[in-house]
């Protein structure tokens, strides 16, 4: 007979349990069923018929079980006294449950443990220590009473919770006993574990335990410490949590990711996966791997795929994960500039844009009448259409979709009071814009238009409004964007500056210095234009101060060329 | 997306608080709805009853269909292999076979109607009297005959799979979003061959320019985009077809689907396209474009049943019997589940 004794608590997949228990007799190990109360008479006498031929094989005094109660550990107990009666010959007991399944041959289970005939394997940390509790109860669960069940009665938990909370209650812990907490899956030695059940003290500490919360994670945890000399703190058994603090379940198509986990055994294995059992039930001749147990693999790999969940990739929107506004993640997936009232300014502005930094220049995307989508065509990447309905319908989607799916290839874009303002505010929470103003600039094209003035001061007044509150929205304290905004006034006194800072931030690809500017308009009259606004009693003052005489540069001089040297 | 909305008006589930008398019109809507779901039983009339063959733990499916003759074979077999262990049906007056086909499946229980599938709100009242009477209490899909469901690890697990990890989660309602699947060249050359994969002839979908609002009346996160969007809807993207779904429920007599299975009540049931949430989520891949569409299309045209505002329709339906060609330069082939998820129209969420 082998020095290992099994102790399994079983509640449902029956035939199962069946399987994994023939399995570790097979190999010489004595097994302690608990088989649930709330598994009714004749499921379970069937049970141990079926088991009844097997003389490795027990039953112990059934409890009612259910998660995060005493009756787990009661079971627990029962189990461990039968096995140390019952089997002399048991050094270390294994606490395993229905679901746990062996991945590595008994026998190198059993050697590994004869290897360390004093060690107990139980998960042990105090409180202040772990990170793993779910929803807020670390050490209150020591120092208040749980009669409640969270499963059926949470509201009436909750309650009961809070009332303590708010009288102050607080439990006594028994003397000499320092709360300490970790995996409910542990292996322990005969000695330790029969101090703990034969402990004179025995009734205080389990009239203590029996009033805590989730005590089958902290009972053996705690009492453990009492009497171990030599505690590994670490569980044998691997099983996974998710967030919620609920074990992940192991399906067939994790099968390699078993294999190359080294662990002793695993839990919690989908009662169906047929493929699981059969690989690791049969695999008998198995090659003896003195392998230290290495859980870390899977680690990386379920930490890679909750990552990938949890963080997404920022500006595509997935079904399964709707960014919520004040979501970290930025809105769009890449940097993209927005210009605004520079293609009003200057004559050839999108296309020396384009020539200059090499990205890809829209017009105005949320111009009225359509996206003016890059030179000048109907459809671009990922089939978005310049249809403006399609766009208006939802801008938000049209500009996360636009910027995702040109991703690799800087996108710039114009825009301006005329435009559709939905997208206002999206641009200004989003850190990936760097958005560009010259106020006042969409009195230019008024300016050179062919309009009665009636109409043109009734436009100007629309856009002067619109743009005052957009420009609001920018300089407010939520802003993520990168924001820069000159008056038009401001911005023709010394225009390379800010134009040389813009190409700048778009990047490596543009040259260090400009050599050549975009052409300005020609303002001539300009000031004159604004002060018959003024006369008309509309006072425009985005633009910045402009003298009634002022002209303007008519046409930029080019700045002095830098001296440079050929080289071979 | 509201625009604008600042987020502290916002609750922490991310929708503007809802008032008191809002939700109590919600749940009388409820039970209006589920008022009619119990007087559309008198609509069917049993052709073949076999619900005493479902037991507790059965993955229940439900469908109400007219003349789908070709895709039933495929149908219920990829879904016997998925796991669902008995089909609910309503035949709407087939005249292709479909009813006979149908009558002498082991795993099936058939009803007839001849009333209106417009008035029974799209075959919905029928679909919530089977849910009501035969689905409280086990996990029930609701498909129609030409959608056919994916996951995340579809190869591997089964619906068992899926539905006992949701159940240990606590959630009871899976959603997928519809994906608009396609061939390349005109659609009505496309030859099939009843039993096989449709989606070895549809095998183009196109994979961006989806867009996503959120509908604060039932919180639910509506998806448009696809094929039909861009081809048929390009000049009033407000009547395009929704393609959220929440097919997957385990279901309560209490509950109620909304507008065909877009929308359940109550509207917790609707929160499985959350970020937060952590759900996996799936695809269900629509095979409407087969061959026959051409044909039924003329046919849907007359019958008028299939939308509220069916005059609406009538320029979408000319297109489609114009027999049009869907494929576009970014459409994209269809592979696996992995390419789905990828592609960011699914997520295993949690369920690694």
């Amino acid at each position: 007979m082998s020095t290992v004794g099994i102790l399994m608590l079983v509640h449902n997949a029956l035939e199962r349990a069946e399987d994994v228990a023939r399995h570790w007799t097979a190999s010489g190990c004595p097994v302690v069923v608990h088989v649930d109360r709330n598994v009714d008479g004749a499921t379970f006498r069937k049970f141990r018929q079926s088991l009844a031929s097997d003389p490795l094989i027990r039953f112990c005094k059934r409890h009612r079980c259910e998660w995060g109660t005493w009756g787990i550990v009661a079971a627990s107990q029962s189990a461990s006294a039968l096995m140390l009666r019952e089997f002399s010959e048991v050094r270390h007991v294994y606490l395993s449950s229905g679901s746990c399944l062996p991945l590595r041959p008994v026998q190198e289970l059993v050697d590994y443990l004869a290897e360390r005939p004093r060690t107990d394997f139980i998960e042990s940390a105090t409180t202040a220590d772990v990170p793993w509790t779910v929803g807020g109860l670390d050490f209150e669960r020591f120092t208040l009473r749980f009669p409640f069940s969270w499963k059926k009665h949470r509201r009436l938990f909750d309650r009961y919770v809070d009332l303590q909370r708010w009288l102050g209650v607080k439990r006594q812990i028994p003397a000499g006993l320092v709360p300490h907490m970790g995996s409910q899956w542990w292996c322990l030695t005969r000695q330790t574990l029969s101090a703990i059940l034969e402990d004179p003290e025995r009734p205080t500490y389990d009239r203590y335990f029996r009033k805590v919360w989730i005590p089958d994670e902290s009972y053996y945890q705690t009492l453990a410490r009492q009497y171990s000399t030599n505690i590994e703190s670490r569980s044998l058994t691997l099983s996974k949590f998710d967030f919620q603090g609920k074990p992940h379940i192991f399906y067939d198509d994790h099968l390699q990711l078993l294999r190359r986990s080294d662990c002793f055994v695993a839990r919690k294995i989908w009662s169906r996966a047929d493929r699981l059992y059969q690989a690791f039930l049969t695999d008998s001749d198995g090659a003896m791997k003195k392998t230290e147990p290495n859980p870390g693999k899977i680690d990386r790999i379920f930490a890679k795929a909750v990552e990938r969940r949890t963080r997404g990739r920022p500006g595509l929107y997935m079904q399964g994960r709707f960014p919520w506004h004040w979501a970290s993640n930025s809105v769009a997936s890449n940097p993209y500039s927005v210009f605004q009232g520079f293609s009003e300014l200057f004559e050839d502005f999108e296309f020396w844009l384009a020539r200059v930094s090499g990205a890809r220049v829209h017009g105005h995307l949320f111009a009225p009448e359509r996206a003016e989508l890059a030179d000048g065509s109907h459809m671009i990447n990922g089939g978005l259409t310049d249809s403006a309905r399609m766009r208006d319908y939802n801008c938000d989607s049209f500009l996360t979709n636009l910027i995702w799916n040109t991703r690799g290839e800087r996108q710039c874009f114009q825009y301006g009071p005329r435009d559709s303002q939905d997208i206002r505010y999206t641009l200004a929470r989003d850190p990936n814009a760097q958005i560009s103003v010259i106020s006042g600039a969409w009195a230019v094209p008024l300016f050179r238009s062919n309009q009665n003035f009636t109409e043109l001061r009734r436009e100007a007044a629309r856009l002067q409004q619109v743009e005052a509150s957009q420009l609001n929205a920018l300089r407010a304290q939520e802003t993520k964007a990168r924001v820069r905004i000159w008056t038009m006034a401001e911005f023709i006194e010394a225009p390379m500056e800010p134009l040389q800072t813009i190409l700048d931030e778009l990047g490596p690809l543009t040259p260090r210095h400009l050599s050549e500017a975009p052409t300005m308009v020609n303002l001539t009259g300009f000031g004159q234009f604004l002060q018959n606004l003024k006369n008309q009693g509309m006072h425009p003052y985005l633009m910045g101060d402009f003298p009634v005489e002022h002209q303007g540069p008519v046409s930029m001089s080019k700045p002095p060329r830098k001296p440079y040297l050929v080289r071979k | 997306m509201s625009k604008g909305a600042s987020a502290a008006a916002l609750t922490s589930q991310g929708w503007a608080p809802q008032s008191w008398s809002a939700r109590y019109r919600l749940r009388l809507k409820r039970r209006r709805l589920m008022w009619r779901c119990l007087r559309a039983r008198h609509q069917l009339t049993p052709c073949a009853d076999r619900t005493s063959d479902i037991r507790a733990q059965d993955i229940l499916l439900v469908a109400v269909l007219r003349n789908e003759i070709t895709r039933l074979p495929h149908f219920l077999q990829y879904y016997r292999d998925l796991g669902v262990s008995h089909f609910l049906i309503v035949d709407n007056g087939s005249t292709d076979g479909s009813t006979a086909f149908l009558a002498t499946q082991p795993d099936v229980s058939l009803w007839e109607t001849k009333a209106s599938y417009r008035d029974s709100r799209f075959g919905v009242d029928w679909a919530g009297w089977l849910l009501m009477r035969y689905g409280h209490g086990h996990w029930c899909l609701t498909v129609d005959a030409d959608e056919i469901l994916t996951y995340p690890h579809v190869d591997q697990r089964s619906l068992h799979e899926l539905t006992t990890w949701l159940d240990q989660q606590g959630q009871r309602a899976f959603g997928a979003m519809m994906l608009d699947m396609y061939p390349k060249g005109a659609i009505g050359a496309v030859p099939y061959v009843a039993g096989t994969d449709p989606f070895v002839q549809l095998n183009w979908f196109d994979a961006q320019g989806y867009t996503w609002e959120r509908q604060a009346r039932y919180r639910n996160i509506s998806i448009r985009g696809g094929a039909r969007k861009r081809v048929f809807f390009a000049q009033e993207p407000e009547h395009a077809p929704h393609l959220h779904k929440v097919p997957l429920v385990r279901w309560d007599r209490r509950f109620a689907y909304v507008s065909s299975t877009h929308v359940a009540l109550p509207q917790s049931l609707n929160r499985v396209f959350d970020a937060r949430s952590r759900l996996p989520s799936g695809v269900l891949l629509h095979s409407k474009f087969l061959g026959g569409v051409i044909a039924k299309s003329a046919e849907e045209k007359q019958r008028r049943q299939h939308f509220t505002h069916a005059d609406r329709y009538d320029a979408y339906y000319d297109s489609l019997i114009a027999d049009p060609d869907l494929w576009c330069a970014d459409s994209v082939r269809y592979r696996d589940w992995q390419q789905l998820e990828a592609l960011g129209l699914m997520t295993r969420g949690d369920w690694v």
